[in-house]
């Protein structure tokens, strides 16, 4: 007798580089000199003032450096207002910009062994672990793409790409993926960014 | 691929940067008592250097900052990085030598 569906073990996990869409995420810019950072970090309990290129993570919220004066804050969806609300009311009339970007762009992860190989097709940075270590965030370019990368531990990366781009990004990865005979690495079609 | 170093972020690809065109050239603080040949000049006449050129180039792809460099035209060499607002640092020793 055939075996019902629900009796099947899943597949082995077989994947090498897993691309994964991120659930929707609140994204904030701010902007604004080394003291406008300072404030802004002790009103969210995390620091702002990291060095060039990393992150800075605490329980609720990540924090990457992209410029001298701008960080990328991103938290849980349903985080958007307070943290914004937190941070316009530490800096008072401080002079800064806060953006809420959580509409523009997506969050990607891939994952696996093969990541570093999989990013390497279209990202021109040497993403071994002297040059890229765990932690590194940058904004950077992916083929023809602009995205944020970041490091989060050896074989595992978090994207950020402009949506408008997404389904750029993730077709230029799966095809990445069956250039490098991994032919299971795509983004789940219920997933795929519209 | 060239590689170019950000004063900010390190040395990254080229594919993230854009070029600014010459770097020093300085808008005249008051515009409206600039003659017409001195405004020209400003805004279009440039400097064909044959050898070391002082440069602006943005991180575009990146930390979005403009800063300045010393660039060999002949080789594509970048001798020397430096941010908005310093002058420019000293040739290395090896730098190759003006070709007349």
């Amino acid at each position: 007798m055939a075996e019902r569906y629900s009796d099947r073990q899943p597949p082995p996990i077989t994947r090498s580089a897993v691309l994964r869409l991120l659930p929707p995420a609140a994204r904030h810019v701010l902007r604004g000199a080394p003291s406008v950072l300072a404030t802004a970090g002790d009103a969210l309990g995390l620091s702002l003032s990291m060095p060039a290129c990393r992150a800075s993570v605490n329980a609720t919220l990540a924090a990457l450096w992209l410029a001298p004066d701008e960080r990328l804050l991103l938290g849980e969806d349903a985080s958007a207002a307070d943290t914004s609300s937190r941070i316009a009311q530490a800096l008072g009339d401080q002079a800064h910009s806060l953006v809420d970007v959580s509409h523009r762009q997506l969050g990607l992860a891939i994952s696996g062994p093969h990541a570093v190989t999989v990013l390497a097709s279209g990202c021109p940075l040497d993403l071994d672990r002297s040059a890229f270590p765990v932690g590194m965030c940058t904004r950077t370019v992916l083929a023809k793409a602009e995205i944020v990368l970041w490091r989060i531990a050896d074989d595992d990366f978090h994207l950020e790409v402009w949506r408008s781009f997404a389904a750029y990004v993730s077709g230029l990865i799966a095809e990445a993926g069956r250039e490098l005979a991994l032919p299971d690495l795509a983004v789940a079609s219920s997933d795929r960014a519209t | 691929m060239l590689l170019i170093t950000c004063p900010y972020c390190g040395t990254r690809p080229e594919l993230e940067f854009a070029y600014g065109g010459q770097a020093h050239v300085a808008r005249p603080q008051d515009p409206a008592a600039v003659g017409a040949q001195d405004w020209a000049d400003f805004l279009y006449m440039r400097d064909n250097t044959r050898g070391v050129h002082a440069e602006r180039w943005r991180h575009t792809h990146g930390c979005g900052r403009f800063f300045n460099a010393l660039r060999d035209t002949r080789s594509d060499q970048f001798l020397g990085i430096y941010r908005v607002g310093e002058s420019a640092p000293a040739l290395p020793p090896d730098a190759p030598k003006e070709v007349p």
